[in-house]
């Protein structure tokens, strides 16, 4: 991901944990040289309802293991966010917890 | 030089006429590229779903619609049948949105409030482009040496401050949006 400063501070509630551990698919964000880290932190805030720092935090692992898992749950729930993350340009998958 | 600022009407958008050319003419090539919305009557086309769909071979297509499987083709094979369309929809969408709000200024630039529906179609299509000048580029996460070392006429460093100058716009969309 390209560097960028700190964004404005901006706390929302946890919607739900990234990882339901009773639910076997994941939903995995790959690292890429061309989205901002500012803007993948705030597309995790507007897709999952993600704390700020919950966001900022996955979008470090993203950064810097070069992928992060961000949300765990049923096939079809987990079909629909890497759809969602597609229709913002991330780079996302779906796979089996294994 | 281009402003990005929130005020309590929305997103106030600032931009000089050759930056709004620059955009007016990448968004119309990304609308270019998306294709055309399919046909109405097709059936299967009308509820979002594709007859077929493979991985594109451009690789800015392939981008914009990564397979949503790694190792498993045919997996990737049927969410792309069942996504890529309404996706495609979505981003021609976003581009023709920003193509309406700079209308007829890429003459003389721009200087409009966007509400929020239409910032986030800016941040989105913004993005896209993005993704899509970079990927042409090949960008890495070490492009910025890499291009202060081109030739200043290589045809690639004017492409190369473009993409710069439309990372610090998005820099300044995201901070307004969030």
């Amino acid at each position: 991901m390209s560097t960028a400063p700190a964004p404005v501070e901006l706390e929302r509630p946890d919607a739900k944990e990234e990882q339901r551990p009773d639910l076997p698919w994941l939903a995995i964000v790959w690292n890429d040289p061309i989205n901002l880290m500012s803007y993948v932190t705030y597309v995790f805030q507007a897709v999952f309802g993600y704390s700020k720092s919950k966001a900022e935090k996955l979008m470090m692992d993203v950064h810097h293991k070069g992928r992060a898992v961000v949300a765990s749950g049923t096939r079809e729930e987990m079909e629909r966010d890497v759809e969602i993350l597609h229709s913002y340009g991330l780079w996302a998958t779906v796979k089996r917890d294994d | 030089m281009s402003t990005v600022k929130k005020n309590r009407k929305g997103v106030v958008l600032r931009l000089e006429a050759e930056e709004a050319a620059l955009v007016h003419a990448l968004m119309r090539q990304l609308v270019t590229l998306l294709g055309d919305a399919p046909d109405a009557d097709d059936e299967l086309a009308s509820m979002g779903i594709a007859e077929h769909a493979v991985k594109p071979d451009d690789p800015v297509l392939a981008r914009l619609f990564p397979d949503a499987y790694r190792e498993d083709g045919e997996a990737a094979g049927e969410f792309r049948r069942y996504t890529e369309m309404g996706l495609r929809d979505g981003k021609r969408e976003a581009a023709s949105t920003v193509l309406r709000t700079i209308g007829d200024a890429h003459d003389s630039g721009v200087d409009t409030v966007l509400d929020k529906d239409e910032a986030q179609a800016w941040l989105r299509a913004l993005n896209d482009v993005r993704l899509a000048l970079g990927t042409r580029l090949d960008i890495s996460e070490e492009w910025y040496e890499e291009a202060g070392r081109l030739d200043p006429h290589d045809p690639r460093t004017a492409m190369f401050a473009a993409y710069d100058w439309l990372t610090m716009l998005q820099e300044s969309m995201v901070r307004a949006v969030w």
